[in-house]
């Protein structure tokens, strides 16, 4: 990995193209910018970036035909600007690959904050598989297959257990109901949504300072759900 | 059906018991004052229960009582409510009658009916009482009510054998046994004796009379017999229906199928009454059939009317009707009993003689030798009634003018004469035998061309003929060979045999021709009906049709959609027939009696039990899903519609029509949902690109103005406050977008709701996180429970609601303030609200703060243009809840609203912990 992220920017609108580049730059990353899907998809394949960010109204294909296209070749973070308000096109990008999603108008802390975090979650994973996973106080030992909660430890349920192994996997990623409800029920429940949310409850309930404010386990509204490791 | 050998219920027989459970459990409970003989006092237990009711509070009106001058019955009406009779004007006098509509106006938990078996004044709503009380009933009032044993139906008959008193107000048993509990009141016959002595039942003199009459002790004690034994079955019933239910019986019987066959005779009425009764000590089902032969449509139109009654008066204590045509009486009946799972047949003993029964078996006879299921025979009494003259049906009429009929004969005459002048001239060629065949020729010929009687006449004719032209002395009528008067009777056996078939078997053609025509008529509509593709056509086709085949105006109601019927207009779905009876259908129809059709999905009107009356005939049309509509028919006969196989072929129309109308509906429900699914995405792609176009300038806006503060050259502080306030307005503008959006999304087809089962945790939770930055100089705590149920919302409109609750809050409350989002359980209800401690709302403003445009303040200098609250209301509307707002006792705003609980779906056993992970 060089030691300067390289950002990959598929995006048609000038303006947001031009304060991209600038902040981006700022914070010392080498910036590529496409202003259609192919271009975006030539600039992926020849820049090897280390994140990509696609708006998902292109003018030339659907963003989320260019993120399932990208997905054949690539495993980099992606992260999806969306000026639209339907929450499915979002759930639609996100199950053909995408890892986090943005919604216009966004702050720039917020962007900049994401990024970092997705940079993080790469290196981790291009390092070894780690045997322990700590966010907050909470700390996973995946060997032992237990969890402590500021050094005590929690008594999980087999299926509370798999839902946080899954969320805390995929660290900063938002996990969509159909993915999570796949991975830890099996597909013949990919529909049974309420499942997820009452074992959401009972993990926020045992891991979370305050369930009604959470802090890691956070919910995704009409999506999904994202374990943020750091505030 | 069997028990099953663990000693289960039968399931079906469990679900019809649920389902006759749940059908009673709207309807009003039923409670019979069940008495001997007038008299023994069931008013009085009425009233006296009645009382006991009331001071338990029960809320209960005096319906109609006949207190028949007794005063201690009179007693106990005091301080009840009574409804006022109706009065009726009957013969120049006024009747008071019970009065149906304003009872069910009143609609009281329990009503005091007295005398079920009573008969209305003509004109009421239905003929007769127990039908007003059905009504109530089905209205969910309660009704108590008294009940004479000789009032009911199946023991009419023997009741008049025991008393010589026949009673005409009678009772269908099937309202006797539906009755919910039945209370005997008893009083022994001496009792009540010694009561109508002391004047205590009626007047004196009245008294006296009776007495000597109904009132004869013999008479009280057989109708005390009687009605113990009723009310000993009624028990019986219940019993049986307890055990039932507790599945106590071992035995399960297959239920028992009894058909009891209706001829032409004076006592089938005694033999469907012996049939009723039978079925009902069985606990069986029975149908009542009539087998129309060729030869019982000759029947005279008086012991056809005879039938119907019969057929009506089996369907009134409860049998299946039906009437079947074949040649053979016998077999048909068998069949029919086959095909029915018949386990008993009741059929009447014949009254023919000795000698008509060696010639041919009687049709019990028949059927007692060729069945395999027990046959019943009911003996006659003596037939009083005169063998009738015979008339055809009315529609085979065979409508030969006189002058027809004459010219028949004068052809017959004409023909026999031509013969025996042609043959006079040969009859030395021509053997006296082809003779005798010539004339047979002229009778066939006869017969065939002009019926029966110019058939019989050609055939005595040219025996005389015969005689006089042929046979020694010619030219004289006598005879010298009496070898030849054997000859005349042969002959004239002959020739009136083959005339009397040729006419039966042209009778039998026509009846044939009559039966294809029908069948070609219902096939016609059901092809019309079928290819009909608006209410209109089907309207259109299906009148003029109905009017032809019935001989009768017609006219087709449509209901609007608040299931109102509304009158065809002028000329409109009526079908005229030209200028053949008086009166006129529009005038004639009443709205009101087809509107009661329409809604309890009875025929009523002429002929039928509810406003017999009104001359219009009223049919609803009744389609699988609901009912379509009413057919008004006012017919030129009313024959023409109420012979049993009229009727069911106006049945069959009226289905016809009623589902073709269903399919045009279903036609245009799915064509508008197709057209609304169209508008509904054109809507959302339009709404999603608005919301494209404005949120990407404004991206761009709320990027570069924080770029452009972050960027070293901008060190001047003055101009980072304008940057950051460029950028603050570009937010506030978005924010104001987005609630643009969604109340055009909300006006422009209303709220599509993704309901999912949810806690209200994780909403309040992502409400809090997405409200983060606007909450940042503010104190927020919630109090939700970890045992609050699911509740189905749609998670994103809830927390829109939540985020402009916090919204609201953070902008109207000064900072510091403290912010509470809580959740609680109240009965049906969950509810939400998000409390603060600032200043509150301004006086008076709780309700209107929700309109469109309302801002607490007036002139206010914070932003937003009072979408907010307005789209909380929709959205919490959307879902069944409530919202609102409200002043705080200790200070500050509180808004609230609730959502409805359901029954929120359970965690499938096997899904919740499958594998050891």
């Amino acid at each position: 990995m060089p030691s300067v992220p390289h950002v990959v920017v598929i995006e048609d609108d000038k303006s947001i193209q031009r304060f991209l580049r600038t902040a981006l730059e700022a914070a010392g990353m080498s910036v590529f910018v496409a202003a259609t899907g192919r271009q975006g998809l030539v600039e992926a394949n020849t820049r090897k970036p280390d994140l990509l960010i696609v708006d998902l109204g292109l003018p030339d294909m659907d963003g989320t035909e260019v993120i399932r296209t990208l997905r054949s070749w690539n495993t980099q973070p992606i992260i999806v600007l969306s000026a639209r308000s339907q929450e499915h096109e979002k759930v639609l990008a996100l199950d053909a690959g995408a890892d986090d999603y943005l919604s216009k108008p966004f702050g720039m802390d917020e962007l900049m904050a994401r990024i970092r975090a997705h940079l993080r979650r790469q290196d981790r994973v291009q390092g070894c598989v780690e045997q322990q996973f700590c966010f907050g106080d909470i700390c996973i030992d995946f060997s032992r297959r237990s969890v402590t909660k500021g050094g005590a430890p929690m008594h999980l349920t087999p299926i509370e257990y798999r839902l946080l192994g899954v969320l805390a996997r995929n660290a900063g990623k938002v996990m969509t109901h159909r993915h999570l409800l796949r991975e830890v029920w099996g597909p013949s429940h990919a529909e049974s949504s309420h499942y997820l949310r009452i074992y959401m409850g009972h993990l926020r309930q045992k891991l979370e300072d305050d369930p009604a404010q959470p802090k890691h386990l956070l919910t995704e509204t009409g999506i999904g759900y994202r374990l943020i490791a750091a505030d | 059906m069997g028990m099953n050998n663990d000693g289960r219920p039968d399931p079906e027989a469990l679900l019809e018991k649920v389902q006759r459970d749940e059908a009673q459990a709207a309807r009003g409970k039923l409670k019979i004052f069940f008495g001997a003989s007038p008299g023994v006092g069931k008013t009085y237990a009425m009233l006296s229960a009645a009382r006991i009711l009331r001071e338990q509070g029960v809320e209960l009106v005096v319906g109609l009582v006949e207190t028949h001058g007794r005063s201690e019955t009179a007693r106990l009406l005091e301080g009840l409510e009574y409804l006022p009779p109706k009065s009726m004007p009957h013969q120049g006098r006024m009747l008071h009658e019970f009065d149906l509509d304003a009872a069910l106006a009143r609609k009281p938990a329990l009503i005091l009916v007295d005398e079920l078996a009573h008969s209305n004044v003509s004109g009421s709503r239905h003929p007769k009482r127990w039908q007003d009380v059905e009504e109530l009933l089905a209205a969910g009032i309660n009704v108590y009510t008294t009940v004479n044993v000789q009032h009911l139906e199946s023991l009419n008959d023997i009741i008049g054998g025991i008393t010589g008193i026949q009673v005409r107000e009678t009772l269908p048993d099937r309202v006797f046994e539906q009755a919910d509990e039945i209370t005997l009141v008893d009083l022994p016959p001496d009792e009540l004796l010694q009561r109508m002595r002391e004047g205590k039942v009626y007047l004196p003199q009245q008294a006296e009379r009776a007495i000597h009459n109904f009132f004869r002790k013999g008479n009280l004690i057989a109708l005390r017999e009687l009605a113990l034994r009723r009310t000993a079955d009624a028990v019986d019933t219940q019993m049986r229906e307890y055990r039932a239910d507790r599945a106590i019986s071992q035995v399960w019987q297959a239920k028992e199928r009894l058909m009891v066959c209706v001829g032409p005779g004076a006592d089938s009425i005694r033999l469907v009454r012996s049939a009723a009764r039978l079925a009902a000590s069985l606990h069986a089902d029975w149908l009542a059939v009539y087998v129309e032969t060729p030869k019982l449509q000759r029947l005279s139109e008086t012991r056809r009317n005879q039938i119907f009654k019969t057929l009506h008066l089996a369907q009134e204590l409860g049998a299946e009707t039906t009437s079947l045509s074949g040649a053979e009486l016998a077999q048909t009946l068998l069949t029919y009993a086959r095909e029915h799972n018949v386990s008993k047949l009741v059929v009447g003993k014949s009254s023919r003689s000795v000698l008509a029964r060696l010639l041919r078996p009687s049709p019990a006879d028949e059927l007692a030798s060729q069945v395999d299921m027990d046959v019943y025979i009911v003996g006659h009494e003596p037939e009083q009634s005169a063998q009738e003259h015979a008339a055809p049906l009315p529609w085979l009429e065979i409508k030969t003018p006189v002058r027809e009929a004459r010219a028949g004969y004068l052809w017959a005459a004409v023909a026999c004469v031509a013969t025996s002048l042609a043959t006079a001239g040969l009859v030395n060629i021509f053997d006296l035998a082809n003779v005798i065949m010539l004339y047979l020729l002229v009778v066939v010929l006869i017969s065939v061309r002009f019926g029966r009687g110019p058939g019989i006449f050609a055939s005595i004719l040219s025996v005389v003929s015969f005689d006089f032209f042929f046979v020694e002395p010619r030219f004289s009528l006598t005879v010298d060979d009496t070898q030849y008067l054997f000859t005349f009777v042969l002959m004239l056996a002959v020739t009136l045999v083959i005339s009397n078939l040729t006419a039966s078997l042209q009778y039998q053609a026509r009846i044939a021709r009559y039966r294809e025509r029908r069948a070609e008529s219902l096939f016609d509509a059901g092809r019309v009906m079928a290819s009909a593709l608006t209410a209109g056509q089907i309207l259109q086709d299906g009148v003029p049709r109905l009017a032809g085949v019935f001989q009768s105006q017609v006219a087709i109601l449509l209901p609007d959609s608040h299931d109102k019927l509304h009158p065809p207009l002028e000329g409109d779905h009526v079908a005229e027939l030209p200028g053949n009876l008086p009166g006129n259908l529009l005038t004639d129809l009443d709205l009101g009696v087809a509107q009661w059709a329409y809604d309890h999905q009875e025929s009523a009107g002429l002929g039928t039990h509810t406003l017999p009356a009104n001359p219009v005939f009223y049919l609803p049309l009744r389609a699988p899903m609901c009912t379509r509509g009413v057919l008004a028919l006012r017919p030129t006969d009313p024959r023409q519609i109420f012979q049993p196989e009229q009727q069911r072929l106006l049945e069959t129309f009226a289905a016809q029509i009623a589902l073709a109308l269903e399919r045009v509906h279903y036609v245009e429900v799915a064509q508008d949902a197709l057209v609304n699914m169209e508008a509904e995405r054109l809507r959302n792609s339009l709404l999603s690109a608005i919301s494209h176009d404005l949120r990407t300038p404004l991206t761009g806006l709320v990027g570069l103005s924080a770029t452009l503060a972050d960027l070293p050259q901008m060190q001047d502080a003055a101009s980072r406050e304008l940057v950051s306030a460029i950028h603050a307005q570009a937010l506030r503008i978005n924010a104001l977008v987005i609630n643009l959006l969604d109340m055009a999304r909300m006006q422009a087809g209303g709220l599509n709701l993704n309901k999912q089962w949810q806690p209200i945790e994780e909403v309040v939770g992502s409400a809090l996180r997405a409200s983060k930055d606007l909450l940042v100089q503010h104190h927020v705590e919630t109090y939700l429970s970890p045992a609050l149920p699911l509740v189905a919302l749609d998670a994103m409109m809830i927390e829109r609601v939540l985020c402009n609750l916090l919204d609201n809050a953070a902008k109207y409350t000064p900072e510091g303030s403290r912010i509470v989002v809580s959740a609680s359980l109240l009965g049906e209800w969950m509810e939400v609200s998000v409390a603060d401690n600032g200043s509150g709302l301004p006086e008076g403003m709780e309700e209107r703060i929700f309109e469109k445009f309302t801002r607490g303040e007036k002139e206010s200098s914070r932003p937003g243009v009072g979408l907010g609250l307005a789209i909380c209301r929709a959205i919490v509307q959307a879902h069944g809840g409530r919202i609102r707002a409200e002043n705080r006792a200790e200070g500050g705003a509180r808004f609230v609203f609730t959502l409805p609980l359901g029954t929120p779906p359970t965690l499938d056993a096997s899904s919740v912990e499958p594998l050891e992970t």
